[in-house]
């Protein structure tokens, strides 16, 4: 766990960067267009970033051992199929959230795993 | 009586950000309960909220805090996460040409919601345009610090199982990737961040997310060239 001076240096940097982002055109591209690879490239991120953070989410998964990460991969499916579904975000967040705290909470696809040998 | 409600800016900004509302509330909510329950007091919700205003970032730095991550690191990804946000702007240079002193915190609270809000809600004549995104700027920032506050406060207070909590982050993810793949014509992108990420989990665990975004980008410089035919086709 990162100390409070840490913590609040960290904030700081998380300020300036965030900041610098949304400011950037406005600094950078008021009179010069910007160049076309500049704005290639940062089309892309953002699809790029997401489908690298949902990777990232799951580095701690234990895909070895039981439940063998059934429970992350349906509770993922379940946000899709919401999101696709419904499209509204807070209704796949919190029923993805909800779904998967209950699934692990009760330990419930160790014990269907095991059951089934 | 929709005239009436229209007739001033903050009104009209009020009824535009309610959807807003809702979603920051929850949102900001999680991230509250996240935070409190990582360790930390409610009145680092409140000041992260204030001062950074991100919600993936927020999310993100609570795992930052947790592992006790290094300045660099935490500086990258933010950069990353956020670097959507420099694409936002280009679109609004002529809208915000006339904010006047205003300007800087516009800009400052340009978050994905409240972008999407200027950029799509038909302002009325008889209304200064400045300061209705100014108010729904604003608004939408008050949303999400009141949400932040709420969680930890109640996270600190109230004890429950919170294990799983943290799935919201990954949901939240999901939810946003299948956003962008819905806008984004172009599936090669998600191929090449999809290998990449796979790879460096597998190979490279602990800086998995500088080196895999790091080689996307690469990779995509590579195949400038073959994405750029198929953007004409």
């Amino acid at each position: 766990m990162m100390n409070l001076t840490n913590v609040f240096i960290s904030i700081i940097i998380m300020s300036v960067i965030t900041f610098f982002t949304r400011a950037f055109p406005f600094i950078f591209f008021r009179k010069i267009k910007p160049p076309k690879i500049l704005l290639f490239i940062e089309k892309y991120i953002p699809p790029m970033v997401m489908v690298i953070l949902v990777l990232y989410c799951l580095k701690d998964v234990k895909w070895t051992n039981l439940p063998y990460g059934i429970p992350e991969l349906i509770s993922i499916a379940l946000v899709c199929i919401l999101h696709t579904w419904k499209k509204n975000p807070l209704l796949s967040i919190f029923g993805g959230t909800i779904f998967y705290m209950i699934i692990i909470q009760t330990d419930l696809f160790s014990k269907i795993l095991k059951f089934f040998g | 009586m929709i005239n009436k409600l229209k007739s001033n800016e903050f009104r009209f900004a009020f009824i535009t950000t309610i959807p807003v509302l809702l979603g920051y509330l929850a949102i900001g909510l999680a991230f509250g309960l996240l935070l409190s329950k990582a360790g930390y007091h409610w009145l680092l919700a409140l000041i992260m909220s204030v001062v950074i205003y991100a919600g993936a970032g927020q999310y993100l730095a609570v795992g930052f805090f947790i592992v006790n991550a290094s300045f660099v690191e935490i500086a990258i990804v933010t950069f990353l996460v956020n670097s959507r946000h420099m694409v936002y702007g280009l679109s609004l240079l002529q809208k915000f040409s006339q904010a006047r002193f205003y300007k800087p915190y516009m800009i400052f609270s340009l978050t994905d919601e409240t972008y999407a809000l200027i950029t799509t809600s038909n302002v009325p004549e008889d209304l200064d345009r400045v300061k209705v995104y100014f108010f729904i700027g604003l608004l939408d920032h008050f949303y999400w610090i009141m949400g932040g506050v709420i969680g930890a406060v109640l996270g600190s207070l109230i004890n429950f199982n919170t294990k799983g909590l943290d799935f919201a982050l990954t949901a939240l993810f999901v939810v946003l990737l299948i956003e962008q793949f819905r806008n984004c014509k172009n599936k090669i992108p998600f191929v090449i961040a999809f290998v990449c990420g796979i790879l460096s989990l597998v190979f490279i665990k602990s800086n998995m997310l500088i080196i895999s975004i790091v080689a996307s980008i690469f990779i995509l410089i590579l195949f400038n060239k073959v994405l750029k035919d198929d953007e004409l086709n």
